[in-house]
């Protein structure tokens, strides 16, 4: 079944966006990236070290993965457009994915600031993905001003608490039933990305989960299945939830 | 002149300009971005611009990332 999901014009068959920080090593995030079945993966942007010469990181990703640069570790607006700018110059990408933290202990994200570096950079003709609290008027305002999706947190960066609020993601999806949402940080384990895409997730970006478990690669294989998963589920349409049983077997003929 | 690169000062004897600082510090210009006095500057124009005394000048690159 194809069920293949657009952003900003580009088909992506995979649902799974994941990052590339925290690997113990280069080849581990190979090949959980070949596992994970992402076609979308994410990158800092960070000073170059002047005292020794440097590899270059993006050499590790697939080529035929589509980079999205984050504007991680940037405290205000300008920052965050400015880091989007060089992003932009090294890679020659307009992709996004806007990160304005308002705390060092949360790395909850800066709303206000979110979407004030959001409205400069989709002017200058990014393709902006906002990372945010999830919050749905938040999110109004920002596909107001032209970002192709939204980005909501499950729970704060790096937590792996999984969805901490199920009930704004899903009055979200039916709120805005035409936008692109991706759940972005906070995942823990697969059944968190299940339960997200359940609830009407279009996409799900995750990375601790993933570097940070035991077996890097086989964990990628879970969350694609999850993510996979979850969407048929939500497709499908779930059962009511009853009180009280409902038997699957007839009733009526048993044996007396 | 002293210019801050990176955050860290250093100091430059002689005139040079944006590509010729970046050999000096061995930077391949494939995937490096440059910023000077906030200012994203363009490869095409390393070339063209000098560095003057307290230029600030952030050089970036890409790590892992979420």
């Amino acid at each position: 079944m194809t069920d293949s999901f657009v952003l900003a014009g580009k088909t992506f068959n995979s649902r799974l966006i994941i990052g590339t920080g925290k690997y113990r090593s280069h080849e581990e995030m190979q090949r959980a990236h070949k596992a994970s079945g992402a076609e979308m993966v994410t990158v800092a942007v960070n000073r170059v070290p002047l005292d020794r010469a440097t590899e270059s990181f993006l050499d590790y990703l697939a080529p035929e993965m589509q980079i999205l640069p984050n504007t991680a570790g940037c405290y205000d607006a300008e920052h965050a457009i400015r880091t989007a700018r060089l992003a932009r110059e090294a890679l020659e990408t307009d992709w996004i994915k806007l990160e304005v933290i308002g705390d060092k202990v949360t790395l909850l994200p800066d709303n206000e600031q979110t979407l004030e570096a959001a409205k400069v950079l989709v002017k200058e003709g990014f393709i902006v993905m906002p990372y945010f609290t999830d919050d749905l008027i938040m999110a109004k305002k920002l596909l107001d001003i032209g970002c192709p999706c939204v980005m909501p947190l499950a729970a704060p960066i790096g937590s792996g608490m999984g969805v901490q609020n199920p009930s704004n993601l899903k009055i979200m999806r039916e709120q805005l039933p035409d936008a692109t949402i991706i759940v972005d940080a906070g995942v823990g384990v697969p059944s968190d990305a299940a339960i997200a895409m359940e609830l009407g997730a279009d996409a799900i970006l995750m990375n601790t989960a993933i570097a940070e478990a035991k077996d890097a690669a086989q964990m990628a294989t879970a969350m694609n299945y999850a993510v996979k998963a979850g969407r048929l589920s939500y497709l499908s349409g779930r059962m009511p939830k009853r009180l009280y049983a409902s038997a699957s077997s007839p009733i009526e003929g048993a044996i007396k | 002149m002293k210019v801050l690169i990176n955050g860290e000062t250093k100091e430059i004897a002689e005139e040079i300009n944006l590509a010729e600082l970046l050999e000096r510090f061995s930077l391949s210009a494939a995937r490096v971005a440059v910023e000077l006095n906030k200012e994203v500057v363009r490869k095409k124009d390393w070339n063209s611009i000098t560095i003057r005394d307290a230029d600030k000048i952030e050089i970036i690159h890409f790590v892992g990332g979420g």
